[in-house]
């Protein structure tokens, strides 16, 4: 083990400088988030991910914005175990209906001020399910959506810009 | 006896040529009932029980010789004789072919509904459909009863970046007394999704069965249809395709191997194998323009080709890896404290793990040896060798050391397609009218093998298909591995099994 934590000391950060956040991302988010809400929260979002009914694409990815490369708890953002913690929830999938009630209830479980991000193809109109008779389709139909992240699935540096996006607005 | 077709005496009924590369026999009450004798007498295996709505259908693998054998049975009168009664891995198919047709198991120990929770607005949404007031089913668990016994529920929204689904846990203190999951939760539709989809769509679909699988599902459904036409992919795509299933092998069992020991709060673990994953993720989108390779299997061959570029990409990242190896797994090896919560943690006998059939690394590491690659020697797998990883200790701690094993034979295969692929085209022609053929495919995914039937329609498209995630029979071994274990554990047990959900509920 001593080896590796040495090895980590030596060899240097592989974090990756962030990617610069898009325009149009800004300006969906801009009519959002609000001034007030901004300095309540600070330069630090506490996110709770929830699978509406995804394929386990989109999860995949969210997990990786936590490994070296792209390290997201630098920019001040975290995922917490509890909507009851988070400020902002990361919906994915296309809304089963049979998920539909627990998304409303993690949603109604967060405190304000907070904002939606729907995550992928699937939760911005339901993908290749949508009309499906078990699917609901777009995260906006269930609950309001501050920021969409397109992509089948969204890779993690589409992922980090608009997470950025949201911070910068949001700080 | 059904495995001995070459007795010449034999009084099974002649094959019908209608389903490839195995044939479908259809069969009355009696000859299903005997195929369930087959399994329920561990002559066989059962690999998948699905429906069409009109028929019922069950594929069975012998288990003296792996020889697929599908047999289907008509159900005018809209029932069955229950397979789950006599042979319990059923049970849960069962149920689900009553949600989703309305065909009943007759004699069924478990008539409650499985993927329908009663919000769909509908009942048998691909039989006879209903209308219904949608409501929330209320879900009568199993009881487990004893002074000191209290439930934890949890889910459908996990504390993780996980799928949802629900765990009940009856425990005695910390003690898990019984474990009982309720999923569905994901259920999309796939089924009714599939029938009469054009095959394009249809590949999209079955790509997003479980994302984590999106090249073998893919692998599959494409080896199906190319059955149903009697075509075959040329040499190079062929190839591809599993250069392209190992890499997905790869990365997920480096993901799944960190987040195990992420769970026994061993983070530089999931940290050094995080890495490699996203190497692995990266060199995949540098070779095939997509980080989960999503599409790029397609029926007929693959949709882009590997440059030379690609190939040293993927030579000098093998070559970090074969570094990485041997150091992860001493770090592994080495920390006792790890070790500490994975032996002899979430035991699996091999006694259920037989009698489910129960494929993959899970499989294995209860000393059931199957994996398609090898047993049904699908190509280019019959011109590789490989070495399988195998144990009977049946912990999480087994499930890790077999898991290695088959990271070493990934890179191994992944070594042997490097150095002998084949150069030609990558698409085979599929535009001639199947003319109503049905096709089937078994292939291994990282988690086990993938089952996939469907039937064409003149026109080409998909008139019905049947996709299994070998989920279906590892989530209800997951919960007899559970039992007698702290509820601490569990995460730990979960993460080491690592079931789809949305590949199960499709």
């Amino acid at each position: 083990m001593q080896k590796f934590l040495f090895q980590g000391l030596l060899r240097g950060a592989l974090t990756e400088p962030p990617p610069r956040p898009e325009d149009a991302m800004l300006a969906e988010l801009g009519q959002a988030l609000e001034r007030a809400a901004r300095e309540k929260l600070g330069r630090s979002l506490a996110i709770r991910e929830v699978d509406a009914g995804s394929c386990n694409g989109c999860e995949l990815e969210i997990h990786a914005l936590s490994n070296a490369f792209y390290d997201l708890e630098r920019f001040g953002l975290r995922f917490v175990a509890s909507p009851r913690h988070a400020d902002v929830l990361l919906v994915t999938g296309p809304v089963t209906k049979n998920m539909k009630e627990a998304l409303e209830r993690t949603y109604n479980a967060t405190p304000d001020p907070k904002w939606v991000v729907a995550v992928g193809d699937c939760a911005f109109d339901g993908g290749v399910f949508a009309g499906s008779y078990a699917c609901v389709g777009a995260v906006s139909q269930v609950v309001p959506v501050d920021l969409h992240i397109r992509g089948c699935p969204p890779d993690p540096v589409a992922l980090l810009k608009g997470l950025i996006a949201l911070v910068d607005k949001a700080g | 006896m059904l495995f001995t077709p070459e007795d010449p005496n034999s009084t099974a009924p002649a094959p019908a040529a209608s389903c490839r590369p195995w044939a479908r026999e259809t069969v009355d009450d009696a000859g299903w009932r005997a195929a369930i004798e087959e399994i329920a007498g561990r002559k066989a295996d059962l690999l998948s029980l699905w429906s069409d709505g009109a028929h019922v259908f069950m594929a069975i693998v012998g288990r003296a010789t792996p020889k697929i054998r599908l047999v289907s049975l008509d159900c005018p009168q809209g029932r069955f004789p229950s397979v789950g009664v006599r042979h319990p891995p059923a049970l849960r198919q069962e149920r689900t072919i009553a949600d989703l047709y309305g065909l009943t198991p007759e004699g069924s120990p478990d008539t409650r509904r499985w993927l329908d929770h009663g919000r769909w607005g509908l009942r048998h949404p691909d039989g006879e459909a209903a209308q219904i007031e949608t409501a929330s089913d209320a879900y009568q668990f199993s009881p487990a009863e004893g002074a000191p016994l209290h439930q934890i529920p949890v889910g459908p929204v996990h504390a993780g970046i996980i799928e949802p689904g629900h765990f009940r846990f009856s425990c005695n203190g910390e003690v898990v007394v019984r474990l009982e999951e309720r999923l569905g939760f994901v259920h999309k539709g796939v089924d009714s999704l599939m029938a009469g989809a054009p095959l394009d769509k249809a590949a999209k679909l079955a790509a997003r069965v479980s994302g984590d699988s999106t090249v073998a599902y893919s692998f599959a459904f494409a080896r199906a249809v190319e059955a149903a036409y009697g075509v075959e992919p040329p040499p190079r795509a062929v190839w591809l395709r599993a250069l392209m299933a190992e890499i997905e092998r790869l990365a997920n069992h480096f993901g799944d191997i960190g987040a195990i020991c992420n769970d026994a709060a061993f983070a530089l673990m999931l940290a050094q194998c995080g890495l490699v994953r996203e190497k692995l993720l990266r060199a995949a989108s540098a070779c095939f323009g997509h980080r989960l390779m999503m599409d790029r299997i397609t029926p007929g061959g693959v949709a882009v080709d590997l440059s030379e570029e690609g190939v040293t990409t993927l030579r000098s990242l093998l070559e970090k890896i074969g570094v990485m190896v041997p150091r992860v797994v001493a770090l592994y090896g080495d920390t006792t404290s790890l070790q500490d919560r994975t032996v002899a943690t979430g035991v699996l006998s091999a006694e259920l793990a037989s009698q489910y059939a129960c494929g993959g690394f899970i499989g294995r590491a209860s000393g059931r040896r199957f994996d398609a690659r090898a047993a049904i020697g699908y190509a280019p797998y019959d011109a590789l060798s490989f070495e399988l990883g195998e144990s009977t200790g049946g912990d999480v701690d087994a499930r890790v050391w077999v898991r290695f094993d088959e990271v070493r034979a990934s890179v191994e295969i992944i070594e042997q397609i490097l150095d002998r692929l084949p150069h030609g085209p990558i698409q085979a022609d599929l535009s001639a009218a199947p003319g109503g053929a049905e096709g089937a495919a078994l292939v291994e995914g990282f988690r086990g093998d993938i089952f996939v039937w469907l039937r064409l329609a003149a026109d080409g498209r998909i008139e019905r298909a049947h996709l299994r995630d070998p989920s279906w029979f590892q989530w209800p071994l997951l919960e007899a591995a559970i039992k007698g274990n702290i509820v601490a554990d569990f995460p730990l047990c979960n993460k080491s099994f690592n079931c789809s959900y949305s590949g199960h509920d499709l």
